[in-house]
């Protein structure tokens, strides 16, 4: 499939209040074009509450539920139960979320409704960081990344909200990218067609968060990919297969573009020194050791 | 149908019949009860609904304000810390206007854990915009179950309720209660039919960013609600009546008050206990009456404002603003002329007996208020 065969069907409409670039914005236009009409969004606290645009407009087509910062799982399996009491299991109910909302503030309802088996698609757009209060680091934000809570560097590696998901036996955990649409596409309709809770985190580079020029968002995204520093996978059964040029990196049939290359283009790692970048280096290599053990 | 059970008991068979399509709830003592028979109903197929188990109070107030906005009707209960967790959201479902109906066992708020009758744990949401009764009965309790959902549904009111009744001294006690058949309720109360909700034919967005240009017509159109509320409870009570019996008095349930020259205001169990101090002084020729505020949200200051200015009132708050004096007394302060004592009484479970009322009466009598029993000695 090639983007041009994706639906013509836009839910996310233009003159819309995202920033110039934005990759949240990028995202949920793919994911809506592959889940349809028959949908029904929460959003919890984050910059998607903005880019709705404000009341008594609204930017999204599909009936779209804002909720408190912690609570967008909750609400998903309310909407869920009363869909089901209607009759209505034809609808599909999603969570659109930051990672503060997901790796955060809103871990504890996402675990419970994920032990639930709450039948619905979770969705966590990772910009890495709380973008709609102003570039604050989070439990995704990497090590050594400035952010305006972490001045001088992020001491702390991001935490691998995913795992955290997979162990909760989730029938479908998938990770996707924005510069890989037809990707993130295929695994939102799949997802679609499971049964029980389903989960998807889209690396989403942010230009002011991540500190770039706006027209970079797609070239930074796919570089996070090529450099190993964001992998794409499925988890489904029990099995991980990895996708794109993430699978030849985890099977060592690819090499890895140099992580530098990604790191220069990002005014967020500006302050990075040597010894950070031997650090970063070494937790990419933990990293894909685990998933190569793994897969 | 005549049942001799507990509050708790009480409010989980009016739940049921009640016919909400989705319950969330999460279990704290004195409440427990209420959510384990809930359970029972909906596994065995005694109440079709859909029953989330949630992993907070936070996540069963955010399930039933979705599931409520999805467009049906929905149950929830708690009680003290349980309540304090969902503060956000009930603020969220007050804005919202969502017609949810929860039940709050009152109980006292920890450190210093406590299981005991307090109501501090409502009066701190009393700014949520939720509607707030306060019972003194188990027929009561059951009686304002459906009521609540009747009015919160009306579409002058549009805003939550919340039923509120003492842990232990009614959660947990068994009386009396008439209850009606589920037709008779099905006809009181029909299906739910909401004002809006999500749906994928009609796609709305709700809740979004909202400027400082219509922020203040939505709180002023709760504002509004609130006082329409009073009249539709009026209504609701009288429906009730004339179907069942059985009246509590509206807004506020008086008791001889007609020739009194002091007036005892209370809410809840102390208002049940109340009843039977005013006869006791009435005996000894004290021309007392009572004043039983069963609902505080809305405020039910006309009603108040009638008797106040023939009597003096003695009013008895089981909760504390700390810094100030008791909610109540306060409140009634601010919106009524006329001379009004407060006593602070029966915090963390402590016991309030008809006779420690007819000593609050008497010291009041001397002008003394105070915290009884800790200061007024
Ligand atoms: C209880 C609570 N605490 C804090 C906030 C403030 N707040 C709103 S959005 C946000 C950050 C959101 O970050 P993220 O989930 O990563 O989404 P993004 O803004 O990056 O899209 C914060 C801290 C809030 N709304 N509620
Ligand atoms: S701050 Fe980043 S995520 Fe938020 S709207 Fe702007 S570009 Fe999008």
């Amino acid at each position: 499939m090639a983007i041009k065969d994706l639906p013509k069907e836009e839910y996310v409409l233009q003159g819309n209040a995202a920033c110039p670039g934005c990759p949240a914005t990028i995202a949920l236009r793919t994911v809506l074009k592959a889940l349809g009409k028959k949908t029904i969004i929460t959003v919890p606290a984050s910059c998607s509450a903005v880019i709705q645009s404000l009341y008594p407009k609204t930017s999204f087509s599909v009936p779209t539920m804002n909720i408190a910062f912690e609570a967008a799982a909750a609400s998903a399996s309310g909407i869920k139960a009363a869909l089901h009491a209607e009759g209505k299991d034809d609808v599909t109910v999603m969570v659109w979320a930051g990672d503060g909302g997901s790796y955060d503030i809103g871990l504890q309802a996402l675990s419970g409704a994920l032990e639930r088996k709450t039948n619905f698609i979770y969705i966590c757009y990772n910009n890495q960081m709380y973008s709609n209060t102003g570039i604050q680091r989070s439990g995704a934000t990497p090590y050594g990344a400035w952010t305006t809570t972490t001045w001088a560097g992020k001491k702390e590696k991001a935490k691998n909200l995913a795992e955290i998901v997979m162990v909760h036996d989730t029938p479908y955990v998938a990770t996707a990218s924005i510069a890989y649409p037809t990707d993130l596409y295929r695994k939102v309709k799949k997802a679609k067609g499971i049964e029980g809770p389903k989960y998807i985190e889209i690396l989403c580079p942010c230009p002011p968060g991540w500190r770039f020029d706006m027209s970079k968002t797609v070239e930074i995204a796919r570089l996070a990919v090529e450099t190993g520093s964001w992998l794409m996978y499925e988890f489904e059964g029990g099995k991980l297969t990895f996708n794109g040029p993430s699978k030849g990196i985890i099977e060592g049939t690819k090499e890895a573009k140099p992580i530098e290359d990604w790191l220069r283009m990002q005014g967020r790692f500006r302050n990075l020194t040597d010894n950070d970048i031997k650090e970063i280096k070494n937790e990419l290599k933990e990293g894909w050791e685990f998933y190569q053990k793994k897969s | 149908m005549k049942i001799i059970d507990t509050a708790n008991n009480v409010v989980a068979l009016a739940a049921k019949m009640a016919r909400p399509k989705v319950i969330a709830a999460y279990p704290i003592t004195p409440q427990t009860t209420i959510v384990e028979r809930l359970a029972q109903y909906v596994e065995s197929g005694e109440l079709k609904a859909e029953f989330i188990r949630v992993e907070s109070e936070h996540s069963a107030m955010t399930s039933c304000i979705a599931a409520e906005a999805t467009g049906v009707r929905t149950f929830t209960a708690t009680s003290s810390h349980g309540l304090l967790l969902m503060h956000e959201m009930l603020h969220w479902a007050g804005l919202a206007r969502l017609p949810i109906v929860m039940v709050n066992v009152n109980r006292a708020i920890g450190p210093g854990w406590s299981i005991w009758s307090d109501c501090n744990d409502s009066m701190s949401q009393r700014d949520t915009g939720w509607l707030q009764f306060y019972c003194s009965s188990n027929q009561e309790v059951f009686d304002t179950v459906i009521q609540a959902y009747k009015i919160a549904e009306h579409k002058d009111v549009q805003l939550p309720v919340m039923v509120n009744y003492d842990g232990f001294i009614l959660s947990h006690t068994s009386m009396p209660a008439d209850i009606p058949s589920q037709k008779e309720i099905d006809d009181f109360l029909p299906a739910y039919t909401p004002e809006w909700k999500l749906d994928v034919e009609h796609p709305i967005t709700h809740g979004n960013i909202i400027g400082p240009e219509y922020y203040m017509e939505v709180r002023y159109d709760m504002q509004i609600s609130q006082q329409k509320a009073k009249k539709v409870i009026k209504n609701v009570d009288d429906e009730w009546n004339k179907k069942f019996g059985k009246s509590h008095g509206n807004l506020i349930e008086t008791y001889r008050c007609d020739d009194a020259d002091i007036i005892i205001v209370a809410m809840g169990a102390i208002g049940a206990e109340a009843h039977a101090s005013v006869d006791g002084l009435r005996k000894k020729g004290e021309k007392v009456g009572l004043a039983r505020l069963r609902v505080f949200r809305p405020f039910p200051k006309e009603d108040l404002q009638k008797i106040a200015e023939k009597a003096k009132l003695i009013v008895i708050d089981r909760d504390i603003s700390v810094g100030i004096e008791g909610a109540v007394a306060t409140e009634i302060k601010a919106s009524v002329d006329g001379k009004v004592c407060g006593f602070i009484a029966g915090l963390g479970g402590r016991d309030v007996t008809h006779k420690d009322i007819m000593r609050m009466y008497n010291l009041a009598k001397e002008n003394k208020d105070g915290w009884y029993s800790v200061e007024v000695r």
